[in-house]
């Protein structure tokens, strides 16, 4: 039985605009939708923002009803077995939400223990090795609002295992943080995996999702347009090549001339301070450095160089449809 | 038996929460004693100790008029700034486990109105709080308290449905002083506002509490209190899951 399936998921939103003649706008956010994640398996939900990530981690952590098809978790329905569903799963968010600040992280941690029905003898036992794993032991009796944004994420992780869920949900839980506070909690989120628990990832991050996850589906406009391994989705563009341009101020019209320029098959910018990096994705094999140069005309131009092609240049070509 | 202790529990973390907000504690503080002394200066010129201890008595349950139920529906609000609204929500205990004890510890800061109303009455104005029936009057104010409690929790619930409901709370703040008879008798107000005034808990308290302090006969008056306490009780709790379902439907929970 898989730990977590949904088919043709599907969700909607009215927004109404205007105000003597309201008009009502329905969005679609999720169109229907179908994935399945098997029980002990970290799965990553890629996409760009407003892609329906977080819509569909409402649909399955029981917070939004889906407006057509089904979800389940552990064989719950989401809807019918909502009660059920959440004794059994754990939703993090990013952020800094989500945590009373005039209360203490252990004040927060016990509130939660009795929200989730976890029993007094063993909240004496879970809640210290929570503080312990996610390395905000000796800080418990600390206000919230004095905690750092990596403390706050932290503590969320905490609250969201106090009852031993055998399925996490993480929704961005590294976003904001430094690149020390990320990489500990990816050491943690591994380590929820290894001993067990089915965790399914939301991220902006690619390396995050290629080092994390066993599978990946990438969600773009409501859509899954892709799933499989790491390796199945860098496989999309395995046959072409990357090459990185560093300019500093790029000028009107430079990049519409490499987009067009032949054999190139994608191109995206990376804002850096004062410099832009071009990726440029073109065919294995094909030399094509000095003719993007002249592309680019007097630009001053750094470092020049080209690589394979990684996750993230599948998730681009995927999510852009180049 | 986890239920009681989810109440518990509730009101000591909630009674935390607005215990350590300085700005909080000092208008909770101040709040009360600003109605006192509108209502003391206002019946002031009549010179009489019982139209003085009959306003005192209006002003105390103005107090916990305003500090349990517009306070309940802004504090729900809250949770919803905070993002812990939806994380309740998607816990497995029943929310209305979760909103009793926030209107609890409305109910008890209401409490500390009453006695500092009571307390200011005396030691500024030199008003006597004499009590004729002690024992009926000690069941009058619980009773009031009780009921303005479960009617704040009945509008926190419709808080929980509509992003902006938390208004509501501060839109009947004044009006419900007036119709029910805090500060002036009803008869005064036209007719069609009477059975306004009947079906709000308030108006019974209010009476009730000074039926049994200026001499009367408040029992007619707490059973009224308490019945519909028990139907705000009632409805609120049949709501919660109905208005839930369909804030998950309509996508409320959250801020955006």
């Amino acid at each position: 039985m898989a730990a977590i399936e949904a088919e043709k998921l599907r969700r909607t939103y009215n927004q109404t605009t205007g105000f003597a003649r309201r008009r009502t706008k329905t969005i679609e956010a999720v169109r229907g939708i179908d994935f399945a994640v098997s029980e002990g398996e970290l799965f990553g939900l890629l996409g760009p923002n407003g892609a329906g990530k977080t819509t569909t981690i409402k649909m399955l952590v029981t917070l939004l009803i889906p407006t057509s098809g089904t979800a389940r978790v552990l064989g719950f329905d989401v809807v019918k077995g909502a009660r059920e569903v959440r004794k059994r799963i754990g939703y993090v968010f990013g952020g800094d939400r989500g945590a009373y600040d005039r209360l203490s992280g252990l004040d927060n941690l016990r509130y939660f223990s009795e929200l989730y029905g976890v029993p007094p003898a063993v909240q004496k036992r879970r809640i210290p090795e929570l503080l312990e794993l996610v390395g905000l032991a000796g800080r418990e009796k600390e206000r919230v609002e004095g905690y750092s944004r990596g403390m706050k994420q932290r503590l969320h992780i905490a609250r969201g295992l106090l009852h031993d869920p055998p399925v996490v949900v993480l929704d961005e839980p590294t976003i904001g943080l430094d690149p020390v506070g990320a990489r500990e909690l990816r050491h943690t989120i591994a380590e929820l995996a290894r001993s067990g628990k089915t965790v399914l990832l939301t991220t902006h991050y690619m390396y995050e999702a290629d080092a994390l996850c066993n599978r990946v589906a990438v969600i773009a406009h409501g859509e899954i347009v892709a799933e499989g391994t790491p390796s199945d989705l860098k496989s999309v563009v395995a046959d072409r090549t990357v090459v990185e341009i560093e300019a500093f101020g790029l000028p009107h019209g430079a990049l519409e001339r490499v987009r067009s320029s032949p054999g190139v098959t994608s191109v995206s910018v990376e804002e850096r301070d004062q410099a832009q990096l071009l990726l440029v994705q073109a065919p294995k094999g094909l030399e094509l450095t000095q003719q993007l140069l002249s592309c680019l005309g007097d630009v001053r131009v750094g470092r020049v160089s080209a690589r394979e092609p990684t996750l993230e240049d599948a998730y681009v070509t995927l999510v852009t449809g180049a | 038996m986890r239920a009681v202790r989810l109440v518990g529990l509730g009101w000591v973390f909630q009674m935390k929460m607005l215990l350590r907000s300085t700005f909080d504690g000092f208008l909770g503080i101040l709040w009360p004693l600003f109605f006192a002394t509108t209502a003391f200066l206002m019946f002031r010129v009549n010179n009489d100790g019982r139209t003085l201890l009959y306003a005192a008595l209006g002003a105390s349950v103005m107090g916990i008029w305003s500090s349990t139920t517009v306070a309940a529906s802004s504090a729900l609000q809250r949770e919803r700034w905070y993002g812990t609204l939806e994380l309740v929500v998607g816990a497995p205990a029943h929310f209305s486990l979760f909103l009793i004890p926030i209107t609890l510890a409305m109910s008890t800061v209401g409490i500390y109105s009453m006695a500092a109303t009571l307390l200011w009455g005396r030691l500024l104005f030199g008003i006597g709080v004499h009590i004729v029936h002690p024992l009926l009057f000690a069941l009058a104010v619980p009773a009031t308290i009780v009921s303005i409690g479960l009617l704040g929790f009945l509008l926190s619930v419709t808080v929980v449905r509509y992003r902006t409901a938390w208004a509501l709370g501060n839109a009947l703040e004044y009006p419900v002083w007036l119709i029910c008879g805090f500060l002036v008798p009803l008869s005064l107000f036209p007719g069609w506002v009477r059975p306004i005034s009947w079906v709000l808990a308030p108006t019974w308290g209010v009476r009730a509490i000074r039926q049994a302090a200026l001499g009367g006969s408040p029992l007619k008056d707490i059973g009224v209190c308490l019945a519909l306490a028990v139907f705000y009780g009632l409805i609120g709790t049949l709501l919660v899951d109905t208005v839930l379902r369909s804030a998950r439907s309509s996508a409320t929970l959250s801020l955006t």
